[in-house]
């Protein structure tokens, strides 16, 4: 006999009130990157040695643009993801995993929204430079 | 606090192909987190225009940042071919030992041979 009431077993919530959700994201970001980072790194290889024009047209081509931030976005929220079960794992002394868990969210968002700030940066200023 | 071993305990094991291609997939995804850096200042080096983007082009492009750009690329390719085997258990196959094996085989195997074929492709440019 469960001592959980119907409502909390039918939402599949637990104790935790995330249910899967950690777990189900991570799944989700990992699928998504298998043909996004095979794409970026095949848009790389081809756009990495070409001069500055030619990076910042392909990046500021809409499919481009839209790829690149949903690359990002996904990166950086499975890496939060996974680096957050690493320190949980091996980081047993409660403030520092506090610490390390708050710094590490802190610093991978400030990374991921520069790099969607810059993407969107070069996207719009080669709008506004070929309008010129 | 008692002083009693936590898991994951790993010191009393041989190591095996599976557990150690299990902590290198741990390796590779902290490595990779870390080499956003390099992305993350690549781009935004462009956005800045293009000196920035030229002074970044040569700090990438010397054999010390050729080398990180290698290394990562090797750590990006096995936690993928990896991370598409953890899929695959996700979705409940492979769960056999000597597929386990097999696909840890092909995950090494995989991950060199698009590492190689990534920088003939980007030398042959």
């Amino acid at each position: 006999m469960s001592l959980r009431t119907p409502l909390a077993r039918a939402r599949g919530l637990g104790s935790a009130k995330e249910g899967v959700q950690h777990w189900w994201m991570q799944r989700v970001t990992a699928v998504a990157l298998v043909p996004l980072s095979l794409w970026f790194v095949a848009s790389l290889i081809a756009v990495a040695g070409a001069d500055y024009p030619t990076v910042v047209a392909w990046v500021g081509s809409p499919l481009n643009t839209a790829l690149l931030v949903i690359l990002l976005v996904s990166v950086f929220y499975h890496a939060i993801l996974g680096l957050q079960v690493v320190i949980e794992d091996y980081i047993h002394r409660e403030w520092l995993k506090h610490a390390l868990l708050l710094s590490m969210n802190f610093a991978l968002i400030l990374l991921g929204v520069v790099a969607v700030i810059s993407v969107l940066r070069i996207a719009f200023v080669a709008v506004l430079s070929a309008g010129v | 606090m008692n002083r009693r071993p936590l898991s994951p305990h790993l010191q009393v094991y041989r190591p095996q192909l599976t557990s150690v291609l299990s902590i290198l997939h741990r390796a590779t995804g902290v490595a990779l987190s870390v080499g956003t850096l390099l992305l993350v200042y690549w781009l935004a080096a462009a956005a800045l225009g293009p000196q920035s983007y030229a002074t970044a082009q040569n700090i990438l492009g010397s054999w010390f940042g050729l080398l990180l750009l290698f290394l990562w690329s090797w750590a990006l390719f096995y936690h993928l071919s990896n991370g598409i085997r953890h899929l695959f258990w996700d979705a409940g196959q492979g769960f056999e030992l000597p597929t386990v094996y097999q696909s840890g085989y092909v995950v090494v195997a995989s991950s060199l041979v698009l590492t190689v074929l990534a920088w003939v492709m980007a030398f042959s440019q």
